[in-house]
């Protein structure tokens, strides 16, 4: 199976039936995506397929054959959204983290606080009350606005 | 001119890390020659092994591990030592660990079945019915039956809580990699390395040096990862030791629920003597806790629990009679806020019942009787200057303008309540004396190492000890490294629980950078270190002379000093659904001083949003002592659309034992916010006097106007 990863082309040999998140964690050796559930519950294994946020325990990897698959991996270190967890204290433990920044990805221009609120609903956190990632995710896309 | 560090929102150390996907949790790691490890846990609450039959023979490739191939003691260390790492013959809960199984194949591991007959035995699973307890505390003060018959009202009340699951986002894990010199290297996620390091020399009968536990990054442990650790610690090392080969167990999300620890359920009962004008002059507090299946950390539990039972209240009579009882339910353990949630629950919401009473403001009536200065606990204890019960009170009513709103929300379908608490610092009594935690500091190439077994589980406890550091040692915060808590290289600076790790190891390392200071005669330790080598400095804790404590009596001072906090609830009722939604939040908590003050509201928020689901989502079904929604789709914790909106106020009243200043933090956010929900809901005209406060329960609450005083 073939598909673009981070925007290199990669072939994996795993079962088509494998979870994308082992693929990705066990053959592709990206371990930034998480596991807390299994069952879709979390986010903690959120990816974008396609630009679309995914639950990658949901999804076997015959279904992203051909498409366009991005990870944590993929962002660098310097994207606005990672910047601002880190000088706000979006990220505590941190294993929610990738996936909330993945799906945070999806946000348009300058969300509003329920639009964030909404988007982030099934992302998972146990630490912050939310509350830290909400002004890192605002900080973010209301300064990625700006410039 | 450094900059100070202390007081500033100092960017994590972690922070990096874990924005990026880099850091490497348990499951993150892999071993050359790793097996794959599962426990096999019993289907019964309560019997006796009859046989056990396999469906893989002795050529399938799998090691099996049962009580018969433990080379030393078949218990966790820990209190009272009575629970098994593997059971021997008879089972006292639901899903304890009987056989372990490893396999290079993780399909073939999980496929394999294991059928194991019982003679069943009769479970008991109601605390009141209980055939043993564990520990009974007795906290005594002045005459409260003298003083509830001169009283002018005396009210009665019980108050229940359930069962939490912590829900650390990362479930738990460990990998054990077996030494050639017949050691044992245990890699996993956990709280407390050094409790690791006792559970497995016990278990294998090993010196210090041949067992090395290293803490990998945490993903949230909240308690939960202080004591279940240490058994899955053994049972990954007893396949390694038997395979010869690493082995990894890493529970999945219905594994880690049914089987691990949750917050004890509890039943308090109060009978408190009242005076018309308000005044508390007798309480007497009945608390118990089901311990499940076995004793783990149930004693300390209760302790902590009874002591902060009558909450941040003068009274000069108070008896608190306090017991922690086996059931057969899997083992409760510890949880953050460990009791103290669980029994300022009852006191604040029976507070307003006492308000109710009496026809009074529950403002006024905790303004009348919040801890002073000059006033003394249950305990005995004197409290201090940095008392800030009254303080934190004032400010939330301001903050949330909670008496205009508690008169227009009559009758509507809004609520508004509060609730008033503290929370000691650091471990019980006696304990951080018998702890003797020591910390360390050592000069590098690049600045200074901090050396403590204390863990970052998401808290923050290496970015705030880095910033204590350079303060006292006057260097820039960035030369400040910390160590990655590993037995083979870290002294024992105790477990990270307790609220101790920022106000006790905080405070042994701010005295080992003032000594280190010294010996760099005005050097930076970079400097120092290229010219002279590494120097170290270790401190050890050093008891204050005037906090002491009598474990026979329990009388004394219970904590060197407490946060004190008061919590303001917003909620909402669905007529039709009858769910009740918290829809805001005022925390005002008064942490003696800030270190990182980012990180400070970090904890409050994010307690915060734990008790709430505590109160309102969070319900542990059982049925034969097995846990009926263990998963994340029916035990739902909150998420962003069920976590209120959280306004924060940190307040600064500093302590004379913290470094700089500094109370705990990481537990407090816990005990308010269940009591302020119930009493939101009170506000509301329902008698509910228990969480979770699901719409089953509001459903069949009386109405309030049912409640009157108890003529004394």
């Amino acid at each position: 199976m073939r598909f673009t990863l981070n925007g290199a082309e990669t072939e994996v040999h795993a079962h088509p039936m494998a979870r994308l998140l082992d693929v990705l964690r066990e053959e592709c050796g990206l371990t930034g995506t998480k596991e807390g559930c299994g069952e879709g519950e979390c986010g903690a294994c959120t990816v974008l397929v396609d630009g679309e946020a995914v639950c990658s325990c949901l999804v076997p990897v015959a279904q992203v054959e051909g498409a366009q698959v991005a990870t944590i991996e993929g962002l660098g270190g310097d994207h606005p959204l990672q910047r601002a967890f880190c000088d706000l204290g979006g990220a505590q433990c941190g294993i929610c983290t990738p996936g909330m920044i993945m799906t945070a990805m999806t946000l348009g221009p300058e969300p509003t606080i329920d639009e964030v609120r909404t988007r982030l609903a099934g992302n998972l956190c146990r630490c912050t009350g939310y509350e830290a990632i909400y002004r890192a995710v605002l900080q973010a896309t209301h300064a990625e606005a700006v410039s | 001119m450094i900059a100070r560090a202390v007081g500033s929102s100092a960017p994590r150390k972690d922070a990096a890390a874990k924005v990026t996907g880099a850091a490497k949790y348990i499951d993150d790691l892999n071993f050359p020659g790793m097996l794959y490890g599962r426990t096999i846990r019993s289907t019964v609450p309560c019997g006796t092994i009859r046989s056990i039959r396999f469906s893989f023979g002795p050529d399938d490739g799998f090691t099996v591990v049962d009580h018969r191939d433990v080379p030393g003691v078949n218990a966790v260390a820990m209190i009272l030592d009575d629970q098994p790492f593997l059971a021997e013959g008879r089972v006292r809960h639901l899903a304890e660990p009987i056989l372990l199984l490893a396999h290079e194949d993780r399909e073939a591991l999980l496929a394999a079945r294991v059928d194991i007959e019982y003679d069943l035995e009769e479970p008991v699973f109601d605390p009141l019915h209980s055939p043993e307890t564990f520990k009974h505390i007795r906290i005594e003060k002045g005459d409260v039956e003298a003083a509830l018959a001169g009283a002018d009202h005396v009210i009665e009340g019980e108050y229940r809580t359930g069962a939490q699951e912590h829900v650390y986002i990362e479930p738990n894990g460990v990998i054990a990699v077996p030494e050639r010199d017949g050691g044992i290297t245990l890699h996993g996620s956990l709280q407390c390395p050094y409790y690791v390091h006792k559970a497995l020399k016990v278990l294998f009968t090993l010196p210090d040096e041949q067992v090395r536990v290293v803490q990998t990054e945490t993903g949230g442990g909240f308690g939960g990862k202080e004591e279940y650790p240490s058994l899955i610690a053994g049972h990954a090392a007893l396949l390694a030791r038997k395979s010869g080969r690493p082995v990894k167990i890493v529970y999945d999300r219905t594994e880690d629920m049914v089987a691990t620890t949750k917050r004890h359920p509890s039943i308090v009962k109060h009978r408190t003597g009242v005076m018309n004008d308000g005044r508390i002059v007798a309480m007497d507090i009945d608390v118990l806790m089901d311990g499940g299946a076995y004793c783990t950390l149930s004693p300390v539990v209760l302790s902590r629990g009874c002591i902060h039972a009558s909450g941040p209240y003068r009274c000069g009579h108070v008896r608190i009679d306090g017991r922690a009882v086996m059931t057969n339910a899997p083992p409760n353990g510890a949880f953050r806020g460990f009791g103290a949630p669980q029994t300022q629950f009852a006191t604040e919401v029976h507070v307003d019942r006492i308000a109710e009473a009496l026809g009074m403001d529950p403002v006024r009536l905790r303004e009348i009787n919040a801890l002073r200065p000059g006033d003394t606990t249950a305990t005995g204890q004197l409290i201090e200057d940095d008392c800030s019960a009254l303080e934190t009170l004032r400010v939330a009513v301001e903050r949330s303008e909670f008496q205009r709103k508690r008169a227009e929300y009559a009758g509507t379908s809004q609520g508004i309540g509060l609730s008033l608490f503290f929370h000691g610092s650091g471990f019980t009594g006696s304990g951080e004396v018998m702890l003797k935690s020591r910390a360390a500091l050592e000069t590098t190439g690049r600045g200074v190492r901090i050396l403590v077994a204390s863990t970052e589980i998401g808290q923050g406890t290496r970015t705030m000890h880095a910033q204590i550091v350079a303060d006292a040692l006057g260097v820039p915060y960035a030369d400040v490294e910390p160590a990655q808590p590993d037995t083979a290289v870290v002294p024992d600076s105790g477990p990270t629980v307790a609220s101790r790790t920022c106000m006790i190891v905080g405070a042994i390392l701010q005295r080992a950078a003032y000594e280190l200071r010294e010996q760099l005669g005005g050097l930076p330790p970079a400097e120092h270190f290229r010219r002279h080598g590494r120097t170290m400095v270790i401190k050890e804790y050093e008891k204050p002379e005037d906090v002491n404590w009598d474990d026979a009596t329990y009388r004394g001072d219970a904590y060197a000093t407490y946060g004190w906090g008061c919590d303001v609830v917003e909620v909402e009722l669905d007529p039709d659904t009858l769910e009740v939604r918290a829809t805001d939040v005022w925390a005002v908590q008064d942490v003696g001083c800030a270190i990182n003050p980012m990180l400070v509201v970090n904890q409050i928020e994010g307690g915060t949003a734990q008790a709430v689901g505590w109160a309102l989502n969070e319900r542990v079904v059982t049925r034969e002592g097995a846990m009926l929604n263990a998963t994340l789709t029916n035990y739902t914790i909150p998420t962003t659309l069920d976590t209120p909106r959280m306004a924060v106020t940190v307040m600064e009243n500093p302590s004379r034992h913290g470094p700089f200043g500094a109370k705990g933090v990481g537990e407090m956010p816990m005990d308010g916010p269940a009591a302020a929900v119930v009493n939101a809901i009170r506000h509301l005209g329902l008698d509910v006097r228990e969480i979770p406060a699901v719409p089953e329960l509001v459903m069949s609450a009386p109405k309030i106007d049912a409640v009157e005083p108890v003529a004394a």
